[in-house]
């Protein structure tokens, strides 16, 4: 009877918290104190102005995700928590990055800038700050490509994710 | 009626029927400490030596009565010294408000005189904590904590009230009964202890496919065993228990959080499981077909080698706390609820069964032991049951608390007060306290400690002095720490590193600069007469046991090895 730990997976999980001072503290507290690794996490408030919601990208196998789920129900400040199912959800993460953009980089930097559908937000005769919004693959292709232009500075927000169709946060996984 | 913040605590205490509070004062409890004066006819308060004796004493208030205990203490060093005390709390499960003053918000976050951020440093070690910023919602922030503290599985809520919010004045109004139930608790329907009526149904119906298919394990197995936790205790599910052991005919293993609950005076119980377990419930464990685990966490202490534990059985596990299953141990089927809903529930289904050969089989490997003469700790163990067989006895913790778990039989849930998950030494002498406090008749606790825990907090034999609580210490002197002494012994080539405590105190002398009674004894005819005569003078006093350093805990099994194979006999 004894718990097999292999097979790590990425699971991202959509948290209804109380909005109230603390609980971010709480949340990632939680997640350090019992050795979950966070890949990505994202908190905003929501339509209703006393409810946040935080999104958390997470590895490990289905046990540790199970752990993690019931670890959440037991804070207070826990509403309602979901784990998203890849194929069923969808997921955005926002790229702000400054790369270096003489005169003679510009074009080719344009380029990119169309094929990823970023934005141009700032320019000046030296640099550039360009932004992107996609899954984690798209940013991490742009990125690599940008190295060789020189990224001067980079922010990233974390994952925020949506379950595809009408369904809202309702249903647990596991029981 | 309008009050200030520390009357509003103070009224909403008694609101909560709290009889006795724990506690000690300081620069930012004095307007509570004010209000408690004024209010000293309607609620007692004992005051410590140190704030975590008093965090303790709540503990041990909870533990022994099953009511929320509460321990009031200051800003700053009060507030850091709980800490030990709330760990303490949160790992046994047990309900404890604690109530801590923080200077005024204007000072917050300036690194002020006494400041400490003590609602971040406690939330990984409370069920919840507030940091009070409005008077207008400190009336129900207190109901909130008592509720969230005793619902559920139970734990420690801390509650911290900055020093303006406790002279600021707001409307209060007495709340009783059911109005009492914060809006919490429709907001997030937490698990109840008890589900009731409606509440019930809808357990019963939502339970209903788990309980057949629990019954159906149940009747397929020929070697149920029953696996009793901490959890038994809180639900009270003690009498469920022996009658689903009686009704599936299988032997009863117990934590050491379970004992009493699983009555030692039951032909079906084997005894304490694990690391200190003894032979019969370790091989029981390891042979049985089926486990039925009930309010339990599979603590590593309990389990040994996690992938040699149980390994023929299916394991059932029933518990409130959902996060518990499939945490340590993977099972084969849960219901997650209170214990004594279950048991009822699964008694209900279970038809009778027979299984003569494997209760015989496991009984059968229950040991005697040989009588002789040597000054024993089981003889002294021994000797203080047949005196005071109900009496309610507290452990610190090490060898003496493992020798008492062993040795004393326990007959009835709350008897056994004992730091069993976080091992805090230094917790006896502040729970026997609170224990002996939270009995109305005011019979006497006995204190089962070892010279080495009861340095750790000999303070508070101060309090029990001038409050007159009957507590028994009886202090194991073998003049060492002596578990981490076994450990050196076994594992680290008799290298005795700081272990050896031979630098006093005299504890007679200690005794008498109380103001205590203190007796020596080296024999066994000597302790049953000196705690037959403390039993009867329902005194506190002190007993101190005079035993060979190098007397071991046996059974032992190596941390990490399998719970059936033992290193020491």
């Amino acid at each position: 009877m004894y718990m097999n730990k292999d097979n790590a997976q990425r699971y991202t999980v959509g948290v209804l918290v109380d909005n109230e001072p603390g609980v971010l503290s709480r949340v990632s507290g939680l997640f350090f104190r019992r050795g979950f690794n966070i890949d990505s996490l994202a908190v905003g408030t929501t339509q209703d102005p006393e409810v946040s919601r935080i999104t958390i990208v997470v590895r490990g196998d289905e046990q540790k995700i199970e752990q993690l789920v019931q670890q959440l129900y037991k804070l207070i400040c826990v509403q309602k928590v979901q784990v998203m199912k890849p194929r069923n959800s969808v997921e955005r993460q926002l790229l702000l990055v400054k790369v270096k953009a003489g005169i003679t980089e510009r074009e080719g930097l344009m380029r990119l800038v169309d094929i990823f559908k970023a934005k141009v937000l700032d320019v000046t005769k030296s640099s550039m700050v360009l932004q992107i919004t996609g899954e984690n693959d798209k940013i991490e292709s742009l990125m690599s490509l940008l190295e060789d232009y020189g990224i001067l500075e980079l922010v990233r927000t974390g994952v925020v994710a949506l379950e595809r169709g009408e369904d809202v946060m309702t249903s647990d996984i596991f029981d | 009626m309008k009050l200030n913040g520390a009357a509003i605590l103070i009224e909403c205490l008694i609101e909560q029927e709290v009889g006795t509070v724990f506690g000690f004062p300081g620069g930012a409890v004095l307007p509570i400490y004010d209000e408690l004066y004024k209010r000293m006819d309607r609620i007692n308060h004992v005051l410590t030596a140190h704030e975590q004796h008093a965090g303790h004493a709540a503990d041990g208030y909870a533990r022994a009565s099953g009511k929320t205990g509460v321990c009031i203490a200051t800003s700053g060093p009060g507030a850091t010294n709980l800490v030990t005390a709330i760990a303490t709390a949160y790992m046994d499960s047990s309900p404890v408000v604690f109530v801590t003053g923080n200077v005024p918000q204007s000072l917050m976050g300036t690194d002020s005189f006494q400041e400490a951020d003590i609602s971040g440093m406690t939330m990984p070690i409370t069920k919840h904590n507030y940091l009070v910023t409005n008077v207008d919602r400190l009336a129900e922030t207190i109901r909130e904590a008592f509720y969230i503290a005793s619902t559920g599985r139970p734990g420690p809520v801390l509650i911290d009230i900055p020093k303006d919010v406790q002279l600021a004045e707001t409307e209060y109004e007495p709340l009783s009964g059911p109005a009492l139930i914060p809006l919490l608790s429709k907001k997030k329907p937490l698990a109840q202890l008890r589900p009731e009526g409606e509440a019930l149904e809808q357990y019963k119906t939502k339970a209903e496919p788990r309980l057949e298919k629990a019954s159906q394990l149940i009747a397929e197995a020929h070697r149920p065993l029953i696996y009793c936790g901490g959890g038994v205790t809180i639900s009270g599910a003690q009498n469920e228990l022996m009658a689903l052991a009686a009704r599936v005919d299988a032997p009863i293993v117990s934590t050491l959080m379970g004992l009493g609950a699983a009555s030692a005076s039951n032909d079906r119980m084997l005894g304490m499981l694990g690391m200190h377990g003894t032979h019969a419930a370790n091989i029981a464990m390891q042979r049985c077909d089926l486990l039925i685990a009930v309010g339990v966490r599979f603590s590593d202490r309990a389990l040994g080698d996690a992938s040699k534990f149980a390994p023929n059985a299916k394991v059932l596990h029933i518990d409130i706390d959902r996060a518990e299953i499939n945490k340590n141990v993977s099972t084969t089927l849960h219901i997650t609820g209170d214990a004594k809903t279950v048991l009822e529930l699964l008694l209900a289904r279970v038809a009778q069964k027979q299984h003569a050969q494997w209760m015989q089989q496991a009984r059968s490997m229950i040991e005697d032991y040989v009588n002789d003469d040597k000054f024993e700790p089981r003889k002294i163990l021994k000797a203080m049951s047949q005196i005071a067989p109900q009496m309610t006895v507290a452990t610190d913790v090490g060898q003496h608390q493992m020798w008492t778990a062993q040795h004393f039989p326990f007959i009835q849930p709350r008897q056994l007060i004992s730091s069993g998950g976080l091992g805090t030494m230094g917790f006896g002498l502040g729970a026997a306290m609170g224990a002996a406090k939270s009995d109305p008749q005011g019979k006497p606790v006995a204190l089962a400690t070892g010279d080495g825990s009861f340095r750790m907090n000999l303070t508070e034999l101060s309090t029990i002095g001038y409050y007159n609580i009957p507590v028994i210490v009886v202090i194991f002197n073998n003049g060492t720490l002596g578990m981490v002494r076994q450990w050196q012994t076994l594992f680290f080539g008799q290298r005795y590193s700081q272990t050896t405590l031979n630098r006093g105190p005299d504890f007679m002398k200690l005794a008498d600069a109380y103001g205590l009674n203190g007796t020596r004894v080296d024999n066994v005819a000597d302790f049953k007469a000196a705690f037959k005569a403390a039993y009867e003078a329902g005194k506190p006093c002190l007993i101190e046991c005079m035993l060979d350093i190098d007397e071991m805990v046996a059974p032992m099994v190596a941390p990490g090895s399998p719970i059936d194979s033992f290193c020491l006999n």
